[in-house]
């Protein structure tokens, strides 16, 4: 039986591990704020990642901390923002889902443990403005 | 000194293949661990402007009330007792008691006769209990995901263990019909008022 020449297998594998390494790195935002979420146990999983919206709350990042201090600040996407942004947001990544997949869209509210609850509310004030009503409190189990 | 072609000792690769695999294996299964979870809430509509509303009326005995003030101290009013400091372990039996009403204590919520899905059939259940969970703006947002963890963990207590009386295994082993139903007896409630702002802004 002729012997299978196996020389190039390593370089192929090696693209695939390449490709998974640059895929998984790639976030889709970079933060600028920093938040470590409360822990909980009640909760369920995030199924189906493109129809979650992502809001996140907590203090800026080293870099920003001279210029904005360390109040807790919004990010939407890659900017920081402020709460009367959120409306304009939801209704961009609403416009960006599929018609069929517009009803269960979720907000996934990604909120430092030491934030106070102002800024919060006022974050679901804007989502209840903008018809997003169905959210979850980003959370790491306990 | 041999001019020429000098012969370079083939390097043995032939265990690279598995190497990489296993590489390939790890990104792969640690990639997929990344998933994100927390607690899912309904948010209610949004208020109507220019519409004065008056507050529906509930009955005293048929409320739980839980203030959070700024000083994150946890206040819980169940029905027609009186309010008391209470910690945030102690947040789920109670919760769980004034939702049930199994003895039909007159200081909990009104027990109606409720027709339900099969297999219930008319239960008496409290169908018009609300728990009102009212927060500082300056309430930290740890305690008040805590609060609402063990809000929810309450209602999913007993959601869990009627679907065990009643069909012999747990709530998440039901089938979406029973789900339906055992969610139906134990109506999830809770809503939040707007936060005052008492504290210091």
């Amino acid at each position: 039986m002729p012997e299978l020449n196996t020389s190039s297998l390593p370089d192929l594998i090696f693209s695939i591990l390449f490709f998974f390494m640059i895929v998984t790195s790639m976030r889709e935002v970079e933060l600028k704020v920093e938040f470590k979420t409360p822990q909980g146990t009640e909760l369920e999983k995030l199924e189906r990642k493109s129809l979650v919206s992502n809001i996140y709350i907590g203090k800026p990042t080293r870099e920003f901390r001279a210029k904005l201090g360390t109040q807790s600040r919004i990010q939407l996407n890659d900017k920081f923002a402020d709460v009367s942004h959120i409306r304009e947001y939801i209704q961009d990544e609403r416009a960006s889902l599929a018609e069929r997949d517009k009803p269960y869209m979720k907000v996934s509210i990604k909120a430092d443990k030491d934030t106070q609850m102002g800024i919060i509310t006022d974050v679901k004030m804007e989502l209840r403005h903008a018809w997003a009503l169905s959210i979850v409190y980003s959370a790491t189990s306990r | 000194m041999a001019k020429g072609k000098r012969k370079v000792p083939g390097l043995n690769g032939s265990s690279m293949a598995d190497i990489s695999f296993i590489m390939l294996i790890f990104f792969l299964v640690t990639t997929s661990m990344d998933t994100d979870s927390g607690l899912h809430v309904r948010l209610p509509n949004p208020p109507e402007e220019n519409v004065e509303q008056d507050p529906p009326k509930v009955k005293q005995r048929n409320t739980m009330v839980v203030t959070v003030n700024m000083y994150n101290q946890i206040m819980a009013k169940v029905g027609n007792s009186e309010a008391k400091e209470v910690g945030l372990n102690e947040l789920r039996q109670l919760t769980k008691d004034f939702v049930a009403n199994r003895d039909n204590d007159p200081k909990l919520p009104e027990l109606h006769p409720v027709e339900l899905p099969a297999p219930f059939g008319v239960q008496n259940i409290t169908k018009n209990h609300v728990i009102s969970f009212v927060t500082d703006r300056a309430t930290s947002y740890d305690l008040y995901f805590q609060i609402e963890n063990e809000l929810y963990g309450a209602y999913n207590e007993l959601r869990d263990e009627l679907a065990r009386k009643t069909f012999g295994y747990g709530y998440k082993e039901c089938n979406e019909d029973q789900q339906l139903a055992v969610r139906q007896y134990y109506k999830c409630m809770i809503s939040e008022a707007e936060p005052k702002n008492y504290g210091n802004q």
